[in-house]
């Protein structure tokens, strides 16, 4: 009724809509637009305002305009350290969840085997951890590992990426299985005919037949990485601390820098958003494929 | 067609296909060639073990850890040696459920704030979502844009909108205050928001704004899957836009919805970053969500072995209500 | 001929690997090399962020750090963590025994790290490592740990709290001198309190320098919020109606503005530099307020008012002994080198440099024979120092102490902002975080 991916073809109903309809969305989403609005715009025009306009008497058009705070931001703080910190941390686990969610959606798609359902039920549960619960035995974990093997951890990008892509493994998996399932089987069938096996029909037709899902995929777990707070203040150190933290470094001894802040936040927010909503269309696909039973 | 030599006892078992057109047509037929079969037995355990070998170092190992902490007391003392620690055995469990001592009394009263601010927050964003998606539903123009724009919170990192927000929330020179009181005159002096009682409206609005525009994305993949013809029909029979919303969309949103909720209710119910970048250390007691109570328990006084214990019966509520939610929801389904 | 490969298997975990490898880092900060001679190795210390900010910090502390490796050969990893921090850092550390070997600790956290047994205790033969405990004013040792066991950390820089008050505003009301009593502060804070202007900034959103001036204000009534064993007594009378006059400055004398109920970001620094506070109470404030663009002639230092009298011992006590303590992880591999560090980093010569840099008072009194600490601002804290400050409660729950009293105390200020706060109120609150008190 539908095709896989692409949106309804957006007809109006053969009878237009009543005007209280019509009004009734243009005030809703009026209100909603200003809601949505209003902090980005904080952000952008706090961002053009010298420290003393925005940090006295709140004015809504900043004058006089200034670019200072989007140059100084990169010498107040480390800024740029922490950007490549960030960007290297949450593009491997990113690329990494995708490779092992794809593996095992893979395996739950098209295999019947025992344990299946405890694995979904398993993985599907630990949404519900409350992070600070494992918080502290995660990185006595890391430092036994740590003792144990000269591998280190703790402090290092790859303690970092090894949470981070855990973190958005339950959310990809399923995802996936629902792209996964909704590739038809015949595809794979083909595949054998032709002399491939399971693991290379993977990557020859199931993958390729589901790249929506897995850049939706590779997006969430770069997004869900990028804004992780918690983890990221225990376990990284001086020459590994990621943005999220780095950010708090803004508001020093003297002084809070919130122009500074907010350039930073804005630069900082660039690359999700713009993924986001690249792939958001996507993510709807993967959700109808998936959701709804 | 899936693979015969797999370990399955039964073919492809039809409630497990997901409703999608094309999907696992041709099951039986297909035979397998080639040896291999010990191999083929052994495919899908190799693929999950990527997986599976993260998940335990990660999730479900600490987990445990945690678990046997809160059996432990955990302090300060025995922090070198966390292991050497004594067995508090339900110890901890005990005073934290003392509802009649004061750290449970707190957890207790941590407790409802987040029940509250959970119910009200999901709820609002659910609404918001949901009127967003059915009312942008028709073309019209701009509506590219707009869909952009509610979607822009949901993707910014939280430390950057949050903070945003606690500085449109300040007291003296903040955004809020300035339209209410400088500009609108609504109330005669400034408020606070974020200390006293408006801490709580101000955490909702946050945990609204932040997490509206997901259940708005969600809904209109829903409704992308009801047939137009089926509003045609009821157009055609007089029914206006309203009832038209609440014979056939929202029945057709129901399992759309049902999984929504739930995740909106895990993903605010657990929201640590939110309330620790608007409030910082040590949140205002109108607003002391649990999982800040914890980490003010925990990590700021020392007391592991409390402060997991408290985890642990966090998790158990979860687990139960959720559970309760997908029995619920599901016996509806088949009824 | 489909043969599900084997090749495929080991490219798929070569796959993992090679991505695990690749994407991690070959930093690693924490550990130290283990060697048992001091020259050639490195070792690792946490620094606190004393200065303006963080990258402040490097740019005072790498030159020493060099010289410091030129004299020894021996080389310092330096790391600068920022307060929000710090404490998370080294409770991993403790908990982990993976850490640095020297490492920077509020002065007040002593006791409780103390208790965890992570840190290195000074006997006196380590002291004599570094130069003999005598080096060090006395005041100073007494906040480094529990009375009757060793130290747990030596003293680094040393602060206390005093009266910062603007010159022009004073002038402008009237008022001859600072305040010497609260009676005083009160009456002069109306006096200044008009329009946007308020007569004193306080950090009231702030858990440290709430429970810092709570606990002058308790002592001042006579109350410690400890007995002699150790017990936790918040409720006794004296600190109920200390830390009740505390919380009504705002509430009923209404000198504080409300506003400064949210503040812990040092703004009320920021409200005394602009003209908008006429008086602040805080810790060395000198080198931020000059950062501020406030100059030396136009506010003048005082010390904390007491309740009446002039400022001394016992209830006339008005500061806190603040600053900073030096620590070393027992776990170290590099006892030696840590040490020399630690006496490289308390010679008089580099407590003069440092403490300059800082404007703080170096707590060795060889050291603070020097010029440079005898502007008015730094006589008047070393003063307060010697004669009237006293030491923070050393016992193992200091930091679970501060954390729930200091809350306590932040929320008492949230209801002072729409008036006065009652005994009854602030006795509830105290006992409350009494109970909350645990090991």
């Amino acid at each position: 009724m539908h095709s896989l991916g692409g949106k309804v073809a957006a007809r109006r109903a053969p009878m237009a809509p009543p005007r209280s309809f019509i009004w009734t969305r243009r005030i809703v989403l009026t209100v909603l637009t200003i809601f949505a609005l209003l902090p980005l715009y904080v952000m952008v025009s706090s961002s053009l305002k010298p420290l003393q306009d925005v940090t006295g008497t709140f004015r809504w058009i900043p004058s006089p305009i200034t670019f200072s705070s989007y140059i100084q931001m990169w010498q107040t703080v480390p800024l740029a350290q922490y950007f490549v910190n960030s960007l290297i941390v949450c593009t491997c686990a990113a690329a990494l969840s995708v490779l092992v969610a794809t593996f095992a959606a893979y395996a739950v798609s098209r295999y019947r085997f025992r344990g299946r359902r405890v694995f979904t039920l398993v993985v599907l549960s630990t949404q519900m951890f409350p992070g600070i619960l494992f918080l502290l035995p995660l990185f006595l974990i890391f430092v036994s590992i740590g003792n144990a093997t000269g591998i280190t951890l703790l402090g290092s990008r790859t303690g970092l990426i090894i949470t981070y892509l855990t973190f958005s493994l339950p959310f990809s998996i399923w995802l996936l299985v629902g792209y996964f399932d909704s590739i038809p089987r015949g595809l794979d069938e083909a595949a054998w005919v032709d002399g491939c096996g399971p693991l290379r029909a993977l990557f020859r037709v199931v993958i390729p037949a589901a790249i929506p899902g897995i850049i939706t995929v590779a997006i969430y777990a770069f997004m869900t990485a990028w804004g992780e707070v918690l983890f990221a203040s225990v376990m990284t150190n001086d020459t590994t601390r990621t943005l999220a933290v780095g950010l708090r470094d803004y508001s020093t001894q003297n002084d809070v820098y919130w122009n500074q802040i907010m350039a930073a936040s804005i630069v900082v927010s660039i690359p999700v958003v713009v993924g986001f909503l690249l792939m958001q269309r996507f993510l709807v696909t993967g959700l109808t494929a998936g959701s709804v039973k | 067609m899936a693979p015969a030599s797999t370990p399955t006892p039964a073919p492809v078992h039809p409630a497990r296909t997901r409703a999608r057109a094309g999907g696992g047509g041709h099951r039986a037929t297909a035979r397998r060639r080639g040896p291999g079969r010990l191999r083929r037995i052994g495919l899908p355990y190799l693929l999950l073990l990527p997986a599976l070998l993260f998940e335990l170092l990660v999730h479900l190992v600490p987990m445990v850890v945690g678990v046997l902490i809160s059996f432990k007391a955990l302090t300060q003392l025995y922090l070198t040696q966390w292991v050497h620690a004594p067995w508090a055995g339900l110890g901890n469990y005990r005073i934290v459920v003392d509802f009649n001592g004061a750290i449970g009394q707190a957890l207790l009263h941590s407790f409802v704030v987040t029940c509250a601010f959970t119910a009200i927050a999901v709820s609002l964003s659910w609404l918001f979502g949901c009127a967003a998606a059915i009312l942008a539903q028709d073309s019209f123009r701009g509506r590219g844009l707009l869909r952009a724009i509610f979607l822009t919170p949901y993707a910014l990192p939280a430390y950057t909108s949050v903070i945003t927000w606690a500085f449109m929330f300040q007291y003296n020179n903040g955004l809020i205050n300035y339209v209410l009181h400088n500009e609108l005159g609504i109330t005669s002096s400034p408020t606070f928001w974020l200390l006293g009682d408006n801490s709580f409206i101000a955490l909702v609005t946050v945990s609204v704004w932040r997490n509206w525009p997901f259940a708005f994305l969600v809904v209109m993949a829903g409704l992308q899957s009801i047939p137009r013809e089926l509003y045609e029909a009821a157009a055609i029979d007089g029914a206006g836009v309203r009832q038209q919303i609440r014979l056939i969309t929202m029945p057709s949103l129901r399992p759309v919805n049902q999984v929504l909720v739930l995740v909106l209710f895990l993903w605010t119910f657990n929201d640590f970053t939110t309330p620790y970048v608007l409030f910082g250390n040590g949140a205002p007691p109108p607003a002391d969500v649990i999982s800040m109570h914890i980490y003010d328990a925990s990590f700021l006084t020392w007391n592991f072995g409390e402060g997991s214990a408290m985890s642990v019966l966090l998790l158990l509520f979860l687990l139960v209500v959720s559970g309760g939610y997908l029995l619920f929801t599901s016996r509806r389904r088949n009824a | 001929m489909p043969r599900p490969s084997p090749i495929a298997m080991f490219a798929i975990a070569a796959a993992l690997a090679a991505t695990v490898a690749g994407c991690s880092s070959s930093t690693s900060a924490s550990t130290s090399t283990s060697t048992s001679t001091a020259a050639g190795s490195t070792i690792t210390y946490w620094a606190s962020d004393q200065g303006s900010s963080i990258a402040d910090d490097h740019t005072v502390l790498n030159p020493e750090l060099a010289k410091f490796t030129k004299q020894t050969g021996i080389k310092v990893k330096l790391e600068v963590i920022g307060w929000p921090d710090l404490l998370n850092r080294i409770t991993a550390a403790t908990a982990s025994g993976q850490g640095p070997d020297v490492v920077n600790i509020g002065n007040t956290w002593s006791a409780s790290l103390q208790a965890t047994g992570a840190l290195l205790p000074w006997s006196s033969q380590n002291f004599s490592a570094i130069g003999g405990e005598s080096k060090f004013v006395s005041s100073a040792v007494g906040s480094t740990g529990a009375a009757g066991k060793p130290p747990a950390a030596v003293p680094l820089y040393s602060v206390a709290y005093a009266l910062y008050y603007n010159k022009a505003l004073f002038q402008q009301a009237g008022i001859a001198g600072p305040p010497v009593t609260w009676a005083d502060l009160i009456a002069d804070g109306k006096k200044l309190t008009h329009g946007s202007v308020y007569g004193l900034a306080l950090e009231a959103g702030s858990i440290p320098e709430n429970i810092h001036n709570a606990f002058i204000f308790a002592q001042q009534h006579g109350c410690s919020f400890f007995s002699p064993s150790g017990a936790p007594t918040y409720t006794l009378p004296g600190c109920v109606q200390g830390v009740q006059q505390f919380v009504n400055l705002m509430g009923t004398d209404k000198i504080v503005s409300p506003g400064d109920a949210e503040y812990d970001q040092n703004q009320s620094v920021s409200d005394f530099a602009s003209g908008k506070a006429a008086m602040l109470m805080w810790q060395a404030a000198g080198a931020n307020l000059k950062a501020h663009g406030m100059s030396t002639s136009q506010y003048g230092v005082a010390p904390v008012p007491v309740q009446s009298g002039v400022p001394g011992q016992g209830t006339s006590v008005d500061s806190m002994v603040a600053g900073i303590n030096m620590a070393i992880f027992k776990d170290t591999h590099n006892l030696a080198a840590a040490e020399k560090f630690v006496q490289f980093m308390t010679s008089p010569a580099e407590q003069t440099i440092l403490s300059k840099e800082y404007g703080s008072i170096p707590p060795v009194s060889a050291a603070q024979q020097n010029a440079a600490f005898a502007t008015p601002e730094l006589t008047v804290l070393k003063n307060v120092l010697a004669t009237s400050a006293v030491a923070m409660p050393q016992v193992a729950g200091e930091s679970q102490f501060e954390q729930l009293v200091g809350t306590a105390v932040k929320n008492l200020f949230a209801d002072a902002v729409s008036g006065p706060v009652s005994a009854q109120t602030v006795e509830q609150q105290l006992s409350s975080a009494q109970q909350q008190m645990t090991g």
